[in-house]
């Protein structure tokens, strides 16, 4: 530790105030959730269960997590699919074309929210996809699939193309290449690409706000509604459920990070 | 191996998801920003529309400077935390990385709702105020309260670029300039600023454009009477059924993003935060 490494107490302090208001925000949504009357006085007055019992209890809300659950499966398992296979394509194809494609297919990830919600409501709508879980699917599909696209492409970018080669020179078939090389190399991008996608279709709210219909709603929907029409401490209920799967997910890496398939060297 | 047999492949692999992308999403926005142009007749008429209604600038400038507002502020809380994660040793860089992927990863509706309860009257940033004498401020259902729950649910998107470009930062520059005679502050200043610049453009061109597209936050936290452009699209939809109009304001949107990311260039992969930090977080 030199001068220059020195961490001032005005920055420690300004780093616990930022540390704070990242995450502090994210915790009043518990105690709510444990309140005994349908409000959402904080902290609560008293405590009860009563609103996870709702919460899986009222088909209203176990209708839409179940159609979270679907929409974001089916969207990953297409994502993943599509993407990867897209981000082998622009890898080997390379040059203008693959820069052109790529651009097209992350375009969904630059495009403003609620710009790509109106533009894909105006044009479901004539296609009669409002309403219906194929639009959901499909909407969900095109604004997750960049991230898969990003994350394999990156993979990619840092494997080895000396061991495809390798691999062929022995003998090995293109399939049982993919299999036996590239798809190893690469998995990690995507399972990060696969997390992304079923993230992005569960949390959308904004496309799924046009095409839903009370007959099928997702859960940020069902949310949104909630919060806009009531006061129903549920929705404190849904969102501590949610933060608590969340907090698993970010602290996965922690606990498998320890791989022996890192970069053989630190540069 | 035939080249040609390779181009032929690695087409055929791309082409499922570029339909899908093409006729489900570009196509919907190219139609949508078509409309704009030919309905109710072709010329500009939405557009000379749109710069003469007094609402719909009004609501455009706010939207512009709630926006960079949040962009302004995100940074000053941003970058000396981005600092302090890039400064320490992996265990506690680790635990602060953390604390910006929790809010990163959240959902957004369980955020915005955290904040309905933060802002609501009589709520703990209104006895906050209180407590510091400033009785009687409306939180929710005005800008400010949109301002401030924008800025902390867009915090993350300006943390991630800033510590990816930081931790790329040789901090033996810093004690060359240093062992040189620069002062602490000259030498961050004529040292380790310029070459943080690129996290700074990729976060703030991030958090601006995201700003500019926001809809759920606002529309929660908000009010009809103080609404960013995002409600001014979702208004002209559901309840005019305004397409051409609506397509108008989204071109205007459309451009502005595509002009500030050629200005920042670098491509897109500096604006995904996640794509970056979710491998290899080990070396350094």
């Amino acid at each position: 530790m030199d001068e220059t490494t020195r961490a001032g107490w005005g920055l420690r302090l300004w780093a616990i105030l930022v540390a704070v208001l990242l995450v502090a925000p994210l915790l009043v949504v518990v105690p709510i959730s444990f309140a005994e009357k349908r409000s959402f006085k904080f902290p609560p007055d008293g405590l009860s269960v009563d609103w996870y019992v709702n919460l899986f209890t009222d088909q209203r809300w176990t209708s839409a997590i179940g159609t979270s659950i679907l929409v974001g499966v089916l969207v990953t398992l297409i994502c993943t699919v599509l993407g990867t296979a897209a981000a082998l394509g622009i890898h080997r194809l390379g040059g203008r074309v693959a820069a052109l494609v790529t651009g097209v297919l992350v375009a969904p990830m630059i495009v403003p929210g609620i710009v790509s919600a109106v533009a894909i409501y105006s044009v479901y709508l004539r296609w009669q996809l409002t309403g219906n879980l194929l639009g959901f699917l499909l909407a969900h599909t095109v604004l997750a699939i960049p991230f898969v696209i990003v994350t394999v492409t990156s993979s990619l970018s840092t494997t080895d193309p000396m061991l495809e080669r390798a691999a062929a020179s022995l003998g090995a078939g293109p399939w049982r290449t993919f299999v036996r090389v590239t798809l190893p190399a690469i998995a990690p991008g995507v399972g990060a690409g696969a997390l992304f996608a079923f993230v992005t279709s569960f949390d959308e709210v904004v496309a799924a706000s046009f095409l839903q219909s009370p007959a099928i709603r997702t859960l940020p929907i069902e949310m949104f509604v909630s919060v806009t029409n009531e006061v129903d401490p549920t929705i404190a209920a849904v969102s501590t459920v949610i933060l608590a799967l969340t907090t698993a997910i970010v602290l996965l890496p922690a606990f498998t990070r320890r791989r022996p398939s890192q970069k053989a060297s630190s540069s | 191996m035939s080249s040609a047999r390779s181009r032929g492949w690695a087409v055929l692999l791309l082409l499922p998801a570029l339909v899908v992308v093409l006729v489900f999403f570009v196509y919907p926005v190219f139609a949508l920003s078509a409309r704009s142009f030919l309905e109710p007749t072709p010329g500009f008429s939405q557009y000379v529309d749109l710069v003469t209604n007094e609402t719909t600038v009004t609501i455009l400038v706010r939207t512009l400077v709630v926006a960079l507002l949040v962009t302004v502020v995100t940074l000053l809380l941003a970058y000396p935390y981005a600092y302090l994660m890039s400064l320490f040793g992996p265990g506690m860089r680790t635990f602060l990385l953390f604390l910006v992927l929790l809010p990163f990863w959240s959902s957004l509706m369980a955020r915005t709702f955290a904040w309905i309860v933060l802002l609501q009257p009589s709520g703990p940033v209104a006895g906050f105020l209180g407590f510091l004498g400033l009785d009687g401020v409306k939180l929710l259902g005005s800008q400010l309260g949109v301002t401030i729950a924008m800025t902390q649910v867009l915090l993350p998107f300006m943390v991630l670029p800033l510590f990816n470009t930081m931790t790329g930062i040789d901090r033996r520059l810093l004690s060359a300039a240093h062992s040189m005679g620069a002062s602490r502050f000259r030498a961050f200043r004529t040292v380790y600023l310029p070459l943080s610049v690129p996290g700074v453009a990729a976060g703030s061109v991030l958090v601006f454009i995201l700003s500019l597209g926001f809809w759920v936050t606002p529309r929660l936290i908000g009010s009809p009477q103080q609404s960013l452009v995002g409600q001014l699209i979702e208004t002209k939809v559901g309840k005019l059924l305004d397409f051409p109009g609506a397509g108008a304001i989204s071109v205007v949107l459309l451009v502005i993003t595509v002009v500030l990311l050629l200005a920042v260039g670098g491509g897109v992969r500096a604006l995904v935060p996640g794509a970056k930090t979710d491998g290899g977080r080990d070396d350094g």
